[in-house]
């Protein structure tokens, strides 16, 4: 057996220093854990972790701030974009995050993430679209899938009845106030490293005052889905991304040139 | 200091400006607007944060932003608006962070109308948003009044990370009077022990009203009660008129108090033995005084612009001591000074009844009244 020489070794893999050494409540299979992790890896990698403030949303990533390593608040259900443009108009060098989920953002938060977007509030907002409302059991969400079958869509969502799903993204983008509006999605390494560097672009909007950065990242849900983590992750593959195509939506032009 | 003629609104908002008011956030609804209009130039033009919300859910969803930084904040609403802040000023309350707030309240329920009420009572005094919570609310019936409690309002509100209340009518919000305003003070330039303002060379902060252990969130609620305790012992005021020979006193707050004012002294003409009782801190509401009080009179009127929301308050505070009657215009009528010098009379003419159906032979003159 070789025997390793430490002085040639060199660490390639370890937890950021913006994540704490907890374990969480997430679900295994679900992709908010990945999601943090990007996270986490963006702002060290920036030099940003003494500098951020993280806006908690209500949902299952209302425990965020547990788990990442520099301050938090949490705000009421749909208002943290309220809550960092409070934060971010009175620091405003702080580097001011909100990290939301489907239900939160576009459902009864829809009015202050436009709102937010429209007057080009300097903040990063990390979007977690898994088709449902995972904290509350798994009940329809405005993202939820024509068709798809919930807790509280029993025999499938019924557009006629229950009406169509929003591309947050595709609506968002559309306002002058947005900085970098995109999708990605965390279902398999190569679209975890596509998403990653999404997320580093959206803080380096932020950096740069550009204004709303959003990054929205496919999810999978599998407690709520009923699907193995590996059957969550084709399905969302299959399913989800037909109807939120990866793209870029807008990317303001001082990004564009951006290497990174 | 020279006196200036203001109008309410524009008089609080720069009493607010000089008290090292740091971010305001706002929505515009009638009667209060010009306090928005007035801060849109005077906080930019300071360098300091001002902004429009989207809604008053926005609104007071950046002013618990701003609140969890550590800065001095407000807002200011009517009553709709209100409302529609009491989600986030519930969250407030239970991250324990200071905030001022300006209740211009207006005719209600509902959209309702314009003019001026104190239909709010019972939302602000009593609570409003969910949960244990007790905000710091405090009413004036005159313009200077609203500048002087406005000026030391945030000390006070920081003192015990409470949520504070000026709960004043729309009549005081349009009205000019003669003002003297306080000087500038400087801006608080350290940032509180609590606040988020990035982690820099210290471990993470953490804001937030979610406890999900019962055990502690009773811990967090026992802790804001013990806090309120204290600002009952120290925080409460009042104002009391030719009370030392009275034998009747009528009790009311901010406007309806400054009317009954008037028909005291028309009484007083008259020979009438009354004073006036106009609490300020209507929470902490001043009971003990009402107590006191109740032992050297006969009776006392209670005069507000709703259905008798202090009423119930006053009444807790004599127990049953003395006949408490009431007289209120609502639903966004103000009451004259003769009408509530009519009801002085009749109480100096008795018989009085100590039934505690005062609201009922209200109700019944108010029919046959308004008809």
């Amino acid at each position: 057996m070789a025997t390793a020489n430490m002085e040639e070794m060199e660490i390639v893999y370890q937890r950021p220093e913006s994540l704490l050494n907890v374990t969480t409540h997430y679900c295994p299979g679900c992709t908010h854990g990945v999601a943090h992790r990007l996270v986490a890896e963006v702002l060290d990698e920036m030099g940003l972790r003494e500098r951020t403030i993280g806006v908690a949303s209500v949902g299952c990533s209302v425990f965020a701030y547990n788990y990442f390593n520099f301050d938090f608040v949490q705000a009421p259900h749909g208002r943290a974009p309220a809550m960092a443009t409070g934060i971010k108009r009175v620091r405003p060098d702080a580097i001011v995050m909100t990290y939301q989920g489907d239900g939160d953002m576009i459902s009864i938060g829809s009015g202050e993430i436009v709102a937010a977007a429209a007057r080009g509030e300097n903040i990063t907002v990390i979007f977690i679209n898994n088709a449902n409302y995972g904290m509350t059991g798994g009940q329809m969400a405005p993202t939820t899938l024509p068709g798809m079958k919930t807790t509280s869509s029993p025999n499938g969502r019924d557009v006629e009845t229950m009406g169509y799903p929003i591309r947050a993204s595709e609506l968002i983008a559309t306002l002058d106030g947005a900085s970098y509006v995109v999708r990605r999605s965390l279902h398999d390494p190569k679209n975890i490293r596509l998403a990653k560097r999404a997320i580093r672009y959206a803080f380096e909007a932020q950096v740069r005052g550009l204004g709303l950065s959003l990054v929205e990242l496919l999810s999978t849900c599998p407690s709520n889905w009923k699907m193995t983590p590996l059957e969550s992750t084709r399905w969302l593959e299959a399913k989800m991304i037909p109807y939120y195509p990866l793209n870029d939506f807008k990317v303001h032009p001082a990004l564009a040139e951006l290497k990174i | 200091m020279s006196r200036e003629l203001w109008e309410g609104n524009q008089a609080m908002a720069e009493a607010c400006v000089r008290a090292g008011l740091q971010a305001y956030f706002g929505y515009p609804i009638t009667p209060q607007t010009e306090v928005l209009e007035y801060m849109s130039a005077r906080m930019p033009e300071l360098g300091r944060a001002f902004l429009q919300a989207e809604s008053e859910l926005g609104t007071i969803n950046m002013v618990y932003g701003a609140a969890c930084a550590g800065v001095r904040v407000m807002s200011s609403t009517s009553s709709p608006g209100t409302s529609l802040m009491m989600e986030g000023m519930s969250y407030i309350a239970g991250t324990e962070v200071p905030m001022l707030l300006i209740d211009v309240m207006r005719g209600g329920p509902g959209l309702g109308n314009i003019a001026p009420s104190q239909g709010d009572y019972n939302q602000i005094v009593h609570g409003g948003g969910h949960g244990d919570y007790h905000p710091i609310v405090l009413a004036p019936a005159s313009v200077q009044e609203a500048v002087d409690l406005l000026y030391g309002f945030f000390d006070i509100i920081e003192k015990y990370r409470a949520i504070g209340i000026l709960l004043v009518d729309g009549s005081l919000g349009q009205m000019m009077e003669p003002v003297e305003m306080p000087p500038m003070l400087p801006l608080r330039k350290e940032i509180p022990e609590y606040a988020v303002s990035g982690a820099k060379g210290r471990s993470r902060r953490f804001l937030s009203s979610i406890d999900l252990d019962p055990y502690i969130e009773e811990k967090t609620n026992l802790r804001i009660l013990q806090r309120w305790q204290e600002v009952e012992k120290n925080e409460i005021r009042y104002r009391t008129y030719y009370l030392d020979d009275a034998r009747f006193a009528v009790v009311g707050f901010g406007s309806a108090g400054r009317i009954a004012l008037s028909a005291v002294r028309a009484a007083r003409e008259e020979g009438i033995p009354v004073g006036l009782i106009r609490p300020i801190s209507l929470n902490p509401f001043p009971s003990q005084v009402l107590e006191d009080a109740a032992k050297h009179l006969e009776a006392m009127l209670v005069v507000e612009m709703n259905s008798g929301m202090m009423l119930n308050d006053v009444q807790l505070a004599v127990k049953g001591s003395l006949p408490v009657e009431f007289y209120g215009r609502i639903g966004g009528v103000m009451p004259f000074p003769d009408e509530v010098l009519e009801e002085i009379r009749s109480l100096a003419k008795g018989p009085l009844k100590n039934d505690g159906l005062a609201r009922e032979r209200w109700l019944n003159k108010l029919e046959k009244l308004i008809q």
